[in-house]
């Protein structure tokens, strides 16, 4: 009796009692999901993957084992988007195992096939925690990329003059992507008026406007001059006590000052209409 | 070896760097400017590095120089079209070529040398 034979008469077993294990099956992944998908999906869907896992096993074809990793991923993936936990994914894989063991109980001769099995679900369960920690990393870089580009606008205020409103945390990274941004733009409008605007950074530390200054002093290298504005109290009093020097240049406490400057530079006048 | 040429319009000299940045002929720029600086009595000098790619620290400290040149001979340094990824580099590398003025294109290096005089 060699492992080839234990696995398909495990298979032949499983085809014999599809229906009886499927409503089993079903009946209790049901129960753990406690109404939030219908009766009628869930048996389609461990119906589907109910065939694959006999043809697996009885080993059929080649494709059979790259179907049901792929159909696993997505019912992991599915599972995921719908709020379920990674356990409950898992769990509703593990139990096809007591689905099919209430059948093999009354019957004594299925020891070693019934193992063979159980060994398969258990890593089937396994591979739907990879599955499902895959798809969150991959949301989660994806909002990162869709944070990154939110969170670095570069607008025109004026002829000449842009602005850049950052909000949130500023680490290298960022600081980098606004850089780039902010100095294409300048390229891009011809602009000698930058103002960065800091109303939305949390906090500033020495690490922030280590930041602030390079993307000054790399944006005064293309000819611009730069205007910090948004300053808050706050972030006034921790610039102060942490000793940070913007050196000369030129700071306000918001954007309409920022921009008053910066059309004064222009040579422009605002006057009533 | 490549020579940069150096273009006399007006009071203001003009330098297009139109090749990749060798150390040597940044340094024939240098005496070569010096030179010209000294016979004709320029006010100004415009170095235009659109077509420069790449800096390292040694032409950005000798774009500096080249300024503090100038000085001496009573003439304003700018630079102009500087790439943005060479500005990254060169705030990367600290030089922030403090003592030269820098402007986004030709035009207006030429409006901040001819708003001096």
């Amino acid at each position: 009796m060699d492992a080839d034979d234990t696995r398909k008469r495990m298979a032949d077993y499983l085809r014999d009692h599809h229906d009886k294990v499927i409503g089993r099956w079903t009946e209790l992944v049901v129960s753990g999901m406690r109404g939030r998908t219908s009766v009628e999906e869930v048996r389609r869907e461990l119906g589907d993957l109910f065939t694959l896992i006999v043809r697996v096993l009885s080993e059929a074809d080649d494709h059979a084992a790259g179907e049901l990793q792929a159909a696993l991923d997505e019912l992991s993936r599915s599972r995921a988007r719908d709020g379920f936990t990674p356990s409950e994914t898992a769990l509703g894989v593990f139990a096809l195992k007591e689905a099919v063991y209430e059948l093999v109980a009354d019957t004594s001769e299925l020891v070693p096939e019934f193992l063979a099995f159980s060994r398969m679900v258990d890593n089937l369960g396994l591979s739907t925690f990879e599955a499902y920690s895959a798809a969150r990393e991959q949301i989660i870089s994806d909002q990162v990329t869709t944070m990154m580009e939110l969170s670095t606008p570069v607008v025109q205020l004026w002829d000449g003059i842009i602005a850049v409103p950052l909000v949130g945390t500023l680490d290298s990274a960022r600081t980098q992507l606004v850089m780039e941004k902010l100095l294409d733009t300048l390229v891009a409008t011809g602009a000698d008026h930058a103002v960065i605007d800091i109303t939305g950074v949390a906090t500033v530390d020495t690490e922030v406007a280590q930041h602030l200054l390079k993307t000054v002093s790399a944006a005064r290298l293309l000819g611009a001059e730069c205007t910090i504005s948004g300053i808050r109290p706050q972030v006034a009093q921790t610039i102060v006590s942490l000793g940070i020097e913007f050196g000369d240049i030129a700071t306000k406490a918001n954007l309409a000052d920022a921009l008053a400057l910066a059309l004064r530079q222009a040579g422009l006048k605002v006057v009533p209409a | 070896m490549d020579r940069v040429p150096i273009l006399k319009i007006g009071s203001t000299l003009f330098v297009s760097i139109q090749i990749d940045l060798q150390d040597e002929s940044v340094m024939l720029l240098q005496e070569d400017l010096a030179d010209e600086l000294s016979a004709t009595g320029a006010r100004g000098v415009i170095i235009d590095i659109t077509a420069v790619e790449i800096v390292d620290s040694f032409i950005g400290r000798m774009l500096t120089m080249i300024g503090s040149i100038s000085r001496l001979f009573d003439a304003e340094t700018v630079i102009v079209g500087m790439r943005p990824a060479v500005a990254i580099t060169l705030t990367e590398l600290g030089l922030s070529l403090s003592g030269v003025r820098t402007a986004l294109n030709a035009e207006k290096g030429l409006e901040i040398l001819n708003g001096k005089s």
